[in-house]
């Protein structure tokens, strides 16, 4: 016996012996408290879960999608609507130019020329009447040149009856017609003239049969076709004064080269169809006035129109140049396209910076994904888009979870009748298509207008509606087997209420299926409301997820040029649905690992 | 099994009552305001009705003006005897309008289904055979994939690259431009070019579902004992793969393409609205849209019918398949 005693002795020293210099071979041994309590059954399904390379992809790219949409909003420079502008050198309309075939009128000092007035003395013109009348005043107006008329208001003194030679007057009461009037009268009649000037004031006769109206005239008005532009800012009270004009007037119509109006002296030079007027008062001539038959209007009314500006066009003009130059306000040198945009009328245009939505521009470093068609940061709005469409995903898998999560356990719990019923109800639902009634609601809020943010709200509740069943039925089948399984027992068996017994007991056994369908889920709620949203069904502006975003690609025009307006959105769509699908492959192996053997 | 048959098919016919009662639930609950606005904008169209027929129409068909359940029998009585009311949108009895465009959706999808099974069916017994290596690994990604892209995305991208640069397809339609102009073999083959771009986007979009499931399905017909059995006594593998394992995944398979012959006939809308093939998909789209509640009516009904239709299928055909399957 001792041999074998020793030897027993022997092969455990041996053991010992072995074991004390060598520790990982004592672990070896299976019922080694080490050995036995590693790893907890999260941390079981942690390793494996880690181990499956598919799921770590799809975790890390969850992880940079959250922070992509939810703390790359924060980070990024621009807000979700901000606008974004650019400068765009364009020929602008600058000015215009017409002929003026016109007559236009000056009104003397303290008088008026009504515009119903101007309007008679047009017909009287062409009918070839020397006096009109309108609202009880009596007018007359006499031809003084080419396009140049005097207008007269007369007020009638008195009438001449005449009689082989001889004149018997009729005096208006209170009028003044002393006899050197009567003889100045007389003599214009022995001329054959209607008109006639006596003592500074002009008067005319109106013949009507044989009486003659004699009505003192004074001039109220000039109607001209030209146009009269000052060189400088001071001359232009001067321009306006109607003696001035006047003086002008009849001094280009007799043809004279000089005129003088209060103590100075101007002269008048011919250029084409353009009078320049210039000041002689410092001895040397001044350019004072142009009176040409052009009208220039400037198309900003705040920018004033240089005569220097004016001949320059003119001057093109008479060149047929299509392009000029001319000095603008502060000296510098621009150019100016001049083109015939109607019968006798220029448009004159000029490269001007305009500031413009700096829509669908290219990526660049200031905008990685270019910018919209509002002019909003592309990467920005896929920042905020995402947010959108991760919030929808997780709401509408979070009512999903819960009426699914309800109503499985309570028809896998109490089975029989109960189950039967919410079965067939879930079979209900499961029949009800999905894709009509979403687009049914979208066309109905279409036409109802009703407002974006009732509109989310309103969407995920009905994709949480339609989309319970799916969990149901896992949760019942999962509860179903549970059930019988002794643990329950010894839950009933301690008397816990049912509720407790469900929602305590059974529903966390059945937390990592929900975790899973869960994870899966989210990818097809996500693809369903990118799809709706495309489709214009989904959520409408302000209010943008990825799928709002990608909708730019429905305009084939946009699709064509602009790729970077929707292949990004739709890339992110794409691979956030991947990375929820391979999280969830992972979760659902790690979770049973006798399907992976 | 004829008992069981019998049974199933009641339970359906039960269901597609109550479904369709939902479906004239849903019509009913349209707020007036949006039935009386859309009723107004189409007898507002040259060559409608007017707003006071579209609206006695409405009644006749739907009972709209008495309670919900006699509605709906009225409703019923009428919609069995295959009068659905004439489609607002397209001014067509709606049913002359389904027999016009069902053909496109179901050659679709005969031919999505054809080559999805001629795909998915190979690779995922591939995947399965090979689990764990790298085929596997590529073929589960690209099944996860399939399943990940949005149809819209996947239609755009083909567009882009195939229509725009590249312009070897038309973007939108059944037919070119010159289709009159083709003689009858012209016509077919213009049709079928038309019908390349969305065929390529539904057999992407679906075969990542059937490959994943033909997988799954292979995977646990490899670990079953017979399998073992096979291989202890000596079989060659191809004919472990093909005799033993193969013909048991087809149970599971066939079950489910029964499921989903009769959904051929529910269209693909996303797809058919994409590429505006004038299948029922894409003509529901419009009608829904447009708020052409006849048309939308029979539309939702329909595919309520049918989603009964292919589970009674499929649950009849997995017990025919499977004689291991009795039923009480």
């Amino acid at each position: 016996m001792l041999p074998i005693n020793e030897a027993n002795t022997k092969a455990n020293n041996d053991i010992n012996r072995e074991a004390a210099p060598d520790p990982p071979e004592q672990s070896q041994r299976l019922d080694d408290e080490a050995r036995v309590k590693v790893l907890s059954p999260s941390m079981l399904v942690f390793k494996r879960f880690v181990r499956n390379r598919l799921a770590v992809v799809g975790a890390i790219i969850l992880i940079t999608m959250f922070l992509f949409s939810f703390v790359g909003g924060v980070i990024s420079p621009y807000s979700q609507s901000q606008t974004f502008y650019k400068n765009e050198v364009m020929w602008k309309e600058y000015a215009n130019l017409a002929v003026n075939n016109e007559l236009r009128y000056a009104e003397a000092d303290g008088a008026s020329f009504p515009a119903s007035a101007r309007a008679q003395f047009i017909l009287a013109l062409n009918g070839g009447k020397a006096t009109f009348a309108v609202g009880g005043v009596n007018y007359t107006w006499s031809r003084r040149g080419e396009d140049l008329y005097s207008i007269y208001a007369t007020n009638e003194i008195a009438t001449a009856l005449s009689l082989a030679g001889e004149y018997a007057y009729t005096i208006k009461p209170g009028a003044d017609f002393p006899a050197e009037l009567q003889a100045a009268f007389e003599s214009a009649q022995a001329l054959n003239q209607d008109a006639f000037d006596w003592n500074g004031a002009m008067y005319t006769a109106a013949r009507a049969g044989k009486s003659l109206s004699i009505s003192s005239a004074r001039e109220i008005a000039l109607a001209t076709m030209r146009v009269f532009d000052a060189y400088e800012p001071e001359f232009e009270r001067t321009i306006a004064a109607y003696d001035f004009r006047r003086a002008v007037e009849f001094a280009l119509a007799e043809g004279a080269d000089t005129l003088s109006y209060e103590g100075i002296n101007y002269s008048i030079g011919r250029a084409g169809d353009v009078d320049i007027v210039y000041d002689l008062s410092s001895g040397t001539p001044v350019e004072f006035a142009i009176v040409s038959p052009y009208i220039v209007q400037m198309a900003s009314p705040d920018v004033r129109l240089t005569v220097e500006f004016k001949d320059a066009i003119l001057d093109a003009l008479r060149a047929k140049q299509s392009l000029f130059t001319s000095r603008d306000a502060d000296g510098a040198e621009r150019e100016y396209q001049i083109a015939l945009s109607m019968p006798n009328q220029y448009t004159i245009k000029r490269e001007t910076v305009a500031q413009m939505y700096d829509t669908e521009a290219r990526p660049s470093w200031s905008h990685w994904l270019g910018t919209d068609s509002n002019g909003m940061d592309m990467l920005t709005r896929l920042m905020y888009g995402g947010r959108i469409s991760l919030m929808v995903g997780f709401v509408v898998v979070l009512i999903e979870l819960f009426i699914g999560v309800i109503i499985g356990g309570v028809s896998g719990y109490f089975g029989g009748a109960i189950d039967l019923l919410l079965m067939r109800f879930i079979d209900l639902f499961n029949c009800i298509p999905q894709w009509p009634i979403l687009i049914i609601m979208g066309s109905v809020m279409d036409t109802l207008e009703i407002d974006p943010y009732v509109r989310i709200f309103l969407l995920m509740l009905s994709l949480g509606l339609l989309g319970w069943t799916g969990i149901a039925r896992v949760v019942r089948g999962q509860i179903l087997t549970l059930r019988e399984q002794d643990f329950m027992i010894a839950a009933e068996a301690t008397g816990i209420r049912v509720s407790a017994r469900i929602f305590r007991h059974l529903v966390p056994n059945v937390m990592p299926l929900l975790i899973v369908q869960a994870t899966l889920s989210l990818g097809g709620v996500i693809i369903t409301e990118a799809t709706l949203s495309f489709l214009g069904m989904g959520l409408k502006y302000p209010l943008a997820s990825w799928g709002t975003i990608i909708n730019a690609a429905t305009n084939i025009y946009t699709m064509t040029n602009f790729w970077y307006l929707w292949i990004p959105a739709g890339m992110l769509i794409l691979i956030t649905v991947l990375g929820f699908n391979f999280v969830g492959d992972g979760l659902r192996d790690a979770f049973d690992p006798k399907m992976k053997r | 099994m004829w008992k069981f048959i019998v049974r199933r098919v009641l339970l359906a016919i039960i269901i597609i009552v109550f479904g369709s009662l939902i479906c004239y639930a849903v019509i009913r609950m349209l707020p007036t305001s949006y039935v009386e606005r859309v009723a107004r904008q189409r007898s507002t169209m040259p060559g409608s009705k007017g707003y006071q027929y579209i609206l006695a129409q409405l009644n006749s068909y739907y009972g709209m003006d008495s309670s919900i359940l006699v509605g709906f029998a009225k409703w019923g009585g009428n919609a069995l005897r295959g009068q659905w009311g004439d489609s607002w949108f397209f001014e067509l009895p709606v049913i002359q309008k389904f027999a016009d465009v069902i053909g496109y959706s179901v050659v679709l999808g005969s031919i999505t289904l054809f080559f999805e099974m001629v795909l998915c069916i190979p690779l995922g017994v591939l995947a399965a055979r090979k689990q764990y290596s790298r085929t596997d690994y590529f073929i589960t990604v690209f099944a996860l994939a399939c399943i990940s892209l949005p149809t819209f995305f996947l239609a755009t991208i083909l567009k882009y690259i195939f229509s725009i640069k590249l312009g070897w397809f038309d973007l939108y339609g059944i037919v070119g431009r010159f289709y009159e102009q083709l003689n009858a073999f012209g016509k077919f083959g213009d049709m079928a070019v038309h019908m390349i771009m969305p065929i390529v986007t539904l057999t992407f979009i679906n075969l990542g579902g059937l490959m994943r499931f033909t997988r799954t399905n292979m995977l646990e017909v490899l670990n079953a004992d017979y399998i073992r059995t096979a291989r202890a006594k000596g079989l060659p593998e191809r004919r472990v793969i093909s005799k033993h394992a193969f013909r048991n995944t087809l149970i599971p398979l066939i079950t489910y393409l029964s499921y989903l012959l009769p959904n051929l006939f529910a269209g693909a809308m996303i797809t058919e609205t994409l590429f505006q093939i004038p299948g029922i998909g894409y003509i529901s789209f419009q009608a829904m849209v447009g708020g052409d509640i006849p048309f939308t009516m029979f539309y939702v009904t329909f595919l309520t019918a049918l989603t009964q239709i292919s589970l009674m299928v499929a649950d009849v055909m997995y017990a025919v398949v499977d004689p291991r399957v009795r039923i009480q």
